[in-house]
């Protein structure tokens, strides 16, 4: 009882910790986190959606997945080169990483686009 | 050089004079790397200057009629072509399995001279690719190492590949096949990733990708980059050195590289499904849970941290074991575990011996022999170890990408021996490597010991690299005891540099070895001839061994030079003695040659993608006349075309490949068998030969009235008389045979109008008799029912 207990507290304590941490950071990224998540709610959409209707056209529900998680990981990119904390990207201006993600969004949609059939 | 720009300038600050070397030493960097190009372009020619610019070999011929396809039609008739004048009557949807980048490439290449009013012909393109393309190699190669240590190695390496007789051999001038663009894109490759690796910017990623774009299009050696990246990331993420531009370098890489690869046709879906692209998706994931575990590390405190260690431990290990188990229960449910023929053939390379003839009969797939790395790669198969040992200290993410890259290509080589060319570009970095840091500490040394120097110290030490004085020791160490073996001086020197080891005369932070003079000097040497008898060998090779067209054959003899021009006389017969839609039937070998030059409809070619189909086609050629001629009237074939090498000595002709076709056959059709045609063990064409190799369609056709040529029917190549030596053909004519008697091409004889005596029914009817007798003719004795 007192493991459970404790492991509950544990849970609990660890939860709050991990919910001021998250808060302390900056507006900016939090808008890049929100555009991940919502990037790969939209791929587990899709997912559940194959899932019940049935795989044809296969190119379509690759290119649809793949887009959503391409543009998470784009702006993951982002977000660790626009990262203040981050020392290895402190020379980076902030324009120009977003300059790339930019680019590399373009790159891909137009993969996806011809792809998506 | 240094010592008058010191002395004459009136305030030698330290960062002009530094920026000034910097200016000479950029702009002589580039013309050596024009010179590299140019010499990587010129080494290639040998064959077009001693023979002339013809397509060589076999595979090149199909790349040449697609480019020609491609030149005359355009790319959505490429795109969309279905090819019927090979494997008749099955065809082949070109569009959907050829790998598209040589052919576009050359095409663009095409396109663009004849805008600029260039009028090339698009076989002098086609000729002409490979060499442009090895010199792109050779800067690829600059980059790639100029990345991973420094400008002195990229140029070593560059001009170790132009000239490494591994790549020469398959990128001659004429070698028009996917390995000519292929490696440069590998390398390209490999240089975007490091690059990407060493910044951390998403631009380089972009241009990773599609670099890859270009690799998938091009060759299918492509799994070989999604394989070891991945394997890369892996043990970046094992060794502690976790980043995030690791992240950057990797996770666009597989989103956006899967994708493109999806778009080219001949790999499709195969991009998501197939073993081959799992390493790559498994080690994303890995990377996106590592990533996350390293967040979650830095915004907790240490003690919470633990916590929710020990809480997502418990929780994600069941998750992961019940998703690893549905993984591995449809891996499993494949037969070959979801990876295709050859690349499971690479992974056990007795798979294809046993499962596979037709892999396992081309003689590019044989593993290779001790004397040809030599051959290939002579002197750097002694400056690889040193390379790997430099790459060493310092450890960085770009040296280790290396030694995997090295230790991988080294395993694959040794599968099959068209894979050393994989190894060559990793052999030369390596060697450039090791050879550009012992240049390093042989000149540093030379010159911190010539006299009237020591006021240069300074500005030396400033501009040394960062290498530990240890391990440049060791580095040279190793290749000092690589030499001992040449000669006595290098001996004496080992001896003295352990007796004067650490003797530096530079600052106190960095502990510069400086050996002997002598040593020094004698070492310099020897590398420079170590480098002339490279270069040496690599001549000798590219002119002598890598150079021969095969579609043409030259020997020299006490009259002179003869050429054999048979196989283009033979096609050159078929093309202008024959209908348009003859159908014409060889071993798979010659189909790409003939649907080329003679532009004739095969039945087989080298594309080997239907085993039945061939094995039809060797079942034919190992059977008695009559079965034989029956297969092929089935197959609406009209002549045969056979390879003959026995009056001239030509070693690769039909009879000696003919046991393949028997085991191929034997594989599909069980009545052949081949212990049928082998006496004791033995294959034989002589008195003593089986009579069924005798009485089979293949020995009949070689030796039809070979005996006419010596009156005794020596065959040269086996070394004997032929067994069986006056006998008609009853079923077959001879319509032409080349002037060497190497190509000989038969018809089939129309089916008999009458047939005497044979059937009492058909004397009422005389108007069916034909066809009933052909009807009967063929149901009776047709091997497949």
């Amino acid at each position: 009882m007192a493991r459970e207990k404790s492991s509950k507290d544990n849970a609990q304590a660890l939860f709050h910790s991990l919910r001021s941490a998250y808060a302390a950071t900056p507006v900016n990224l939090k808008i890049i986190d929100l555009y991940v998540g919502f990037a790969v709610f939209t791929a587990l959409i899709q997912v559940v959606y194959m899932a019940s209707v049935g795989s044809f056209p296969f190119n379509s529900f690759l290119s649809g997945v793949l887009s959503c998680v391409g543009t998470a990981v784009l702006a993951v990119c982002l977000r660790i080169q626009v990262n203040k904390e981050n020392k290895e990207f402190k020379d980076l201006p902030p324009e120009r990483a977003f300059a790339d993600f930019v680019l590399c969004n373009l790159v891909l949609h137009l993969v996806i686009m011809n792809f998506l059939g | 050089m240094a010592a008058p720009e010191t002395s004459t300038a009136a305030v030698p600050s330290l960062y002009t004079n530094n920026a000034l070397r910097n200016a000479f030493g950029g702009v002589l960097s580039f013309f050596i790397l024009l010179l590299i190009g140019v010499m990587a372009f010129s080494i290639r020619l040998f064959s077009v200057i001693k023979y002339e610019s013809v397509i060589h070999e076999f595979d090149p011929y199909f790349n040449y009629r697609v480019t020609q396809f491609l030149a005359k039609n355009g790319i959505y008739e490429f795109w969309n072509w279905f090819d019927d004048r090979t494997w008749y009557p099955l065809g082949r949807v070109i569009g959907g399995t050829v790998y598209p980048g040589l052919t576009l490439t050359a095409g663009t290449i095409w396109w663009l001279l004849n805008s600029l009013n260039i009028p090339l012909s698009v076989e002098t393109v086609c000729v002409f690719t490979a060499p442009i393309f090895s010199a792109l190699a050779s800067w690829a190669t600059f980059l790639l190492t100029k990345e991973v240590k420094g400008t002195g190695a990229g140029l070593t390496a560059a001009a170790l590949l132009a000239m490494v007789p591994s790549y020469i051999s398959r990128s001659v001038a004429g070698s028009y096949d996917n390995e000519a663009v292929a490696i440069f894109a590998l390398i390209f490759t490999f240089y975007l990733y490091i690059k990407t690796l060493n910044t951390g910017s998403l631009f380089y990623a972009t241009l990773n990708s599609i670099a890859y774009f270009y690799m998938v299009c091009s060759w299918g050696g492509y799994t070989f980059i999604i394989n070891l990246i991945p394997m890369h990331v892996l043990l970046c993420i094992v060794t502690g050195r976790f980043s995030s531009r690791l992240y950057i370098a990797y996770a666009p890489l597989v989103v956006l590289g899967t994708l493109l690869a999806a778009l080219v046709p001949v790999v499709g879906f195969n991009a998501v499904m197939t073993s081959e692209h799992f390493a790559s998706f498994l080690v994303f994931i890995i990377l996106h849970v590592v990533a996350f575990v390293y967040y979650i590390k830095g915004i907790l405190s240490p003690k919470m941290f633990k916590v929710a260690v020990t809480l997502v431990v418990s929780v994600g290990l069941a998750v992961c074991c019940a998703v690893i188990a549905v993984l591995i229960a449809l891996v499993a449910s494949s037969p070959t575990k979801g990876w295709s023929g050859r690349s499971l053939s690479l992974l056990d390379p007795t798979y294809a011996s046993k499962y596979i003839p037709i892999i396992a009969s081309v003689s590019e797939h044989q593993p290779p022999t001790w004397p040809s790395y030599f051959m290939d790669i002579n002197v750097l198969a002694f400056l690889v170890p040193a390379g790997i040992v430099a790459c060493f200290s310092p450890l960085s993410d770009s040296s280790s990408f290396v030694v995997l890259y090295i230790a991988t290509s080294v395993y694959f080589s040794g599968v099959m021996v068209r894979l050393m060319l994989v190894f060559a570009p990793a052999a030369c970095i390596t060697s450039g490597i090791a050879l550009s840091q012992s240049f390093d500490v042989f000149t540093r040394s030379i010159k911190f010991q010539l006299p009237g120097i020591s006021s240069n110290t300074e500005v030396d030490a400033a501009e040394t690299s960062s290498a530990t004085a240890e391990a440049q020791n060791d580095a040279v160490k190793t290749e000092k005891s690589e030499e001992t073996s040449k000669n006595r001086p290098s001996k004496k020197s080992k001896k003295k540099e352990k007796e004067e080891k650490p003797s530096t005369k530079a600052k106190a932070e960095k502990r510069l070895i400086a050996l002997p003079l002598d040593s020094s000097v004698i070492s310099l040497l020897l590398l420079i001839l170590l480098g002339a008898f490279y270069v040496v060998h690599c001549v000798w090779a590219a002119a002598e061994a890598y150079s021969a067209p095969s579609i043409v054959l030259t020997s020299h003899s006490h009259d002179g030079l003869h050429v054999f021009d048979d196989f283009r006389e033979a096609y050159a017969w078929l093309r202008h003695n024959t209908d348009v839609d003859d159908k014409v039937a060889s071993w798979w070998d010659y189909g790409y040659q003939t649907t080329a030059m003679a532009n004739r409809t095969v039945i087989v070619d080298n594309n080997t993608w239907n085993n039945t189909h061939i094995a039809t086609v060797g079942t034919a050629m190992s059977s008695p006349e009559k079965a034989a001629w029956e297969i092929f009237h089935s197959l609406d074939v009209k002549y045969v075309l056979v390879v003959f090498g026995g009056l001239v000595g030509y070693p690769s002709d039909d009879i000696n490949k003919f046991l393949w076709m028997v085991r191929i056959g034997g594989g599909v059709f069980p009545h052949i068998k081949e212990p049928d045609y082998l006496r004791d063990g033995q294959y034989r064409i002589d008195s003593q030969a089986t009579p069924t190799m005798l009485n089979c369609l293949m020995y009949k056709l070689s030796y039809y009235r070979f005996v006419e040529t010596d009156g005794k029917g020596f065959d040269r190549v086996r070394q004997t008389e032929i067994g069986k030596k006056y006998f008609k053909l009853t079923h077959f004519e001879e319509v032409f045979t080349t002037h060497h008697w190497m190509v000989r091409i038969y018809k089939l004889k129309p089916p008999k109008n009458r047939i005497r005596g044979k059937t009492k029914k058909s004397k009422s009817k005389t108007s069916s008799a034909s066809s009933r007798a052909k009807r009967s003719g063929m149901g009776k004795k047709n091997p497949w029912h």
